[in-house]
C-alpha cells in the first residue's frame, strides 16, 4: 500500500514536472509582450509575480509598434489571404479527383492514384529551382497568386489520399441507387458524398490551413524579398534578423503568430488532432 | 451509364489534381535531377562534380553531423518522452489536461517556436541582469551564464533540438497513447498478480505490443528531422556551425545563386529520405486495407 502511494507520487511530479517545462516558455512570451520595453531590457519576466497585482506594470504598446510600425497588421492579413486560398485550392480540387479515383470505374484509375498518393515521397527542396524559374517567367513569383498554386499542388496529394479513404469506405450501393434514379455524377457527388465527407474533409482543411498559415519555407522561396505579400511567418522571422534583441517587439510578434493556431487547436481539438495524425505521411 | 458520358466525368473529376501534381511535382523533380549534373547556372554540363561537392565541403559535412545528431537525439527524445507521457498520463485524473499541454506546440509554427525559445534561451554577460530563463536557473544555482545558442558544438546544436523535442513529442504522445490504451487491461492485471514489478510489466507486457507502433512514430520522425530548416534558419541562421541539410540547399540557392549545387542537395536529401516515407506509406495502406 505504501509502495503504491510513492508510485502515485512520482508520477503526478514527474508528469507536472514535464507539463510545467511544456507550458513555461509560451507563458513567458506572453507575459513579456505586455510588458514596456525599458522593463523587458532591464528584468526578467518572472519578476511581474513580485507584485502581480500592479496592473500599471503591463502595456499594448507592443503590439501596436509591432502591427502598425512594423507592419504586422499587412501580414497577418496576408497570411489568411494566403492560408484560406492555399486551403480551398486543394482541398476541392483532391475532393473531386478523390471521388473519381474511388467512385468511377475507369481504366488506369490505378496508376492515376499510385502517381498522385506516390508523390507524397517528394521533398518540397526537390522542386523550388524549376518552380521558381517558371513564375519568374510568368511573373507570378512574389504574388498571391504564385503562393496559392504551390500550396495547391503541395498539399495534393496528402489531400487526394486522406479523401480517397475515406470515399472508399462508402458503400458502392450507394450511389449505384442514385445513378439508376437518373442523378449525374455531379449531384451524386454534391449532393450525396460531399455531405458524407464533411467529418474527413474538417481535418483536412484544419490541416491544410494550419500548415498554410505555418509555413515558412515556400512563402520564402516563391515571394523573395517582396514585403507587401508576406504572411506573419516571414515578416516574424524577418523581425528576429533586423530586431534580434528587442524582445518587446519580437514577443508580441511571435503571440500574433501563434494566436490563430492556438484559438483553433483550443476551439476544434478532436479535428485537429485527427488530421495531424493522418498528415504523419505529409512529405 | 454512357462510355463518352462516362470519360468527360473522369477527365472534369480527376483531371485538375492529375494535371496540378504534374506541373508542380513531378516534373521539377525530374528537372531539378538533371539541373544537379549542371554548373551553377544551368548552363555547363559538370558531371558527378556537385556530389562530389556535397559529400566533400567542410560546410556539407558538418550539416551531415548536425542532421545526425537531431536524427539520434530528436528521435529517441520526441519519441520516449511521447512513450513516457503517455502511459503515466493515463493514470492521472488529469489526463485530457495533461495532454493538451503537451500537443498544444504542435498546432504553432516553428517559427513562433523558434522565437520562444530564442528568448528562452538569451544570454546577457555575467553580471548584468539576466532576461533569459535558462540563464536566470544557472545563476540562481550560483552557475556562470551560458550562450546556448553561440557555443558549439554540442550546447547549441542540443538546443536548438530541444525547439524541435518541444514541438514533436506531442504527435508521438497522441499516437502512443492510443496503442496503449489498446492493450487489454487483463494482460497487464494479470502479470502483477502473478507478481511482476512496474518494470517488468513495462518490458514484458506492454513493450511488445507497442513496438510496431513506436517503429512507426520513429520513422516519421527521422523524415522530420531529415527535413529540419525552420528552426535553424530562425533561431540561428547556420551560424555557429549548427547548419543542417535543408538550410544548406537554401542557401546556396539564395545566397550563393548555385543552382547546380543546390539541385544536387535536394537529391541527396530525397535519397536519405525515400526509403523512410516509403515504409510510412506501406503501413497507412496496411492500415487501410484492414
Amino acid at each position: 500500500m505504501n509502495d503504491n502511494k510513492i508510485t502515485k507520487i512520482i508520477i503526478n511530479v514527474l508528469l507536472l514536472a514535464i507539463m510545467f517545462v511544456w507550458i513555461l516558455p509560451t507563458i513567458g512570451l506572453l507575459i513579456t509582450s505586455v510588458r514596456p520595453a525599458a522593463d523587458v531590457n532591464s528584468s526578467g519576466w518572472w519578476t511581474v509575480f513580485n507584485s502581480p497585482l500592479k496592473f500599471t506594470q503591463f502595456t499594448l504598446e507592443n503590439y501596436r509598434q509591432v502591427l502598425n510600425v512594423n507592419n504586422m497588421n499587412i501580414a497577418f492579413r496576408n497570411s489568411f489571404i494566403i492560408a484560406i486560398m492555399g486551403t480551398i485550392l486543394p482541398v476541392s480540387i483532391a475532393s473531386f479527383a478523390a471521388f473519381g479515383l474511388a467512385k468511377l470505374r475507369f481504366r488506369g484509375r490505378m496508376v492515376i492514384y499510385g502517381l498522385i498518393v506516390g508523390l507524397l515521397v517528394i521533398p518540397l527542396q526537390l522542386t523550388f529551382i524549376p518552380i521558381l524559374r517558371i513564375f519568374n517567367t510568368l511573373n507570378i513569383s512574389g504574388s498571391f497568386l504564385g503562393l496559392w498554386i504551390a500550396h495547391t499542388g503541395y498539399g495534393m496529394p496528402f489531400s487526394v489520399f486522406l479523401l480517397y479513404n475515406f470515399f472508399s469506405t462508402l458503400p458502392d450501393d450507394l450511389f449505384e441507387a442514385a445513378y439508376i434514379d437518373g442523378a449525374s455524377m455531379w449531384t451524386v457527388y454534391y449532393k450525396l458524398a460531399l455531405p458524407l465527407s464533411v467529418p474527413a474533409l474538417a481535418s483536412l482543411v484544419i490541416f491544410q490551413f494550419l500548415w498554410t498559415w505555418n509555413d515558412l519555407l515556400v512563402a520564402l522561396i516563391y515571394l523573395g524579398g517582396t514585403q507587401d505579400v508576406a504572411p506573419v511567418t516571414v515578416r516574424l522571422a524577418n523581425l528576429v534578423g533586423s530586431y534580434g534583441q528587442n524582445w518587446h517587439v519580437l514577443t508580441a510578434g511571435a503571440f500574433i503568430s501563434i494566436i490563430v493556431p492556438l484559438i483553433i487547436f483550443f476551439s476544434l481539438q478532436r479535428y485537429f488532432v485527427r488530421g495531424i495524425l493522418a498528415g504523419s505521411v505529409k512529405g | 451509364m454512357e462510355e463518352l458520358g462516362k470519360k468527360k466525368w473522369v477527365a472534369l473529376f480527376v483531371g485538375p489534381a492529375t494535371l496540378i501534381v504534374g506541373l508542380m511535382l513531378l516534373y521539377p523533380s525530374i528537372h531539378t535531377f538533371i539541373l544537379s549534373f549542371f554548373g551553377p547556372n544551368s548552363e555547363a554540363f559538370v558531371g558527378i562534380e556537385n556530389y562530389i561537392y556535397a559529400f566533400t565541403n567542410q560546410t556539407m559535412l558538418i550539416s551531415f553531423r548536425n542532421n545526425l545528431l537531431w536524427l539520434v537525439v530528436f528521435t529517441s527524445l520526441t519519441v520516449g518522452l511521447g512513450l513516457l507521457f503517455a502511459i503515466l498520463s493515463d493514470r492521472v485524473r488529469y489526463e485530457k489536461i495533461a495532454k493538451s499541454v503537451i500537443f498544444m506546440p504542435m498546432a504553432i509554427s516553428f517559427v513562433g517556436a523558434g522565437v520562444v525559445w530564442k528568448f528562452v534561451y538569451t544570454y546577457r554577460p555575467p553580471g548584468s541582469e539576466q532576461i533569459g530563463l535558462l540563464n536566470q536557473i544557472l545563476i540562481s544555482l550560483g552557475m556562470e551564464p551560458i550562450g546556448w545558442l553561440i557555443q558549439g558544438p554540442w550546447i547549441n546544436n542540443l538546443a536548438l533540438i530541444f525547439v524541435g523535442v518541444w514541438m514533436w513529442t506531442g504527435f508521438c504522445m497522441v499516437i502512443l497513447s492510443a496503442s496503449y490504451k489498446g492493450i487489454p487491461r487483463d494482460q497487464i492485471e494479470a502479470a502483477k498478480v502473478d507478481g511482476a514489478t512496474e518494470w517488468q510489466v513495462f518490458r514484458f507486457v506492454i513493450l511488445p505490443h507497442m513496438a510496431p507502433t513506436i517503429a512507426v512514430v520513429a520513422t516519421t520522425m527521422v523524415v522530420n528531422v531529415l527535413k529540419i530548416f525552420d528552426i535553424v534558419y530562425v533561431m540561428t541562421n547556420g551560424n555557429f556551425r549548427t547548419e543542417v541539410i535543408a538550410n544548406r540547399m537554401y542557401k546556396e540557392l539564395f545566397q550563393y545563386r548555385n543552382f547546380g549545387r543546390a539541385s544536387a542537395i535536394a537529391v541527396v536529401l530525397f535519397v536519405l529520405i525515400i526509403p523512410v516515407i516509403v515504409i510510412n506509406i506501406k503501413r497507412m495502406r496496411g492500415e487501410a486495407n484492414e
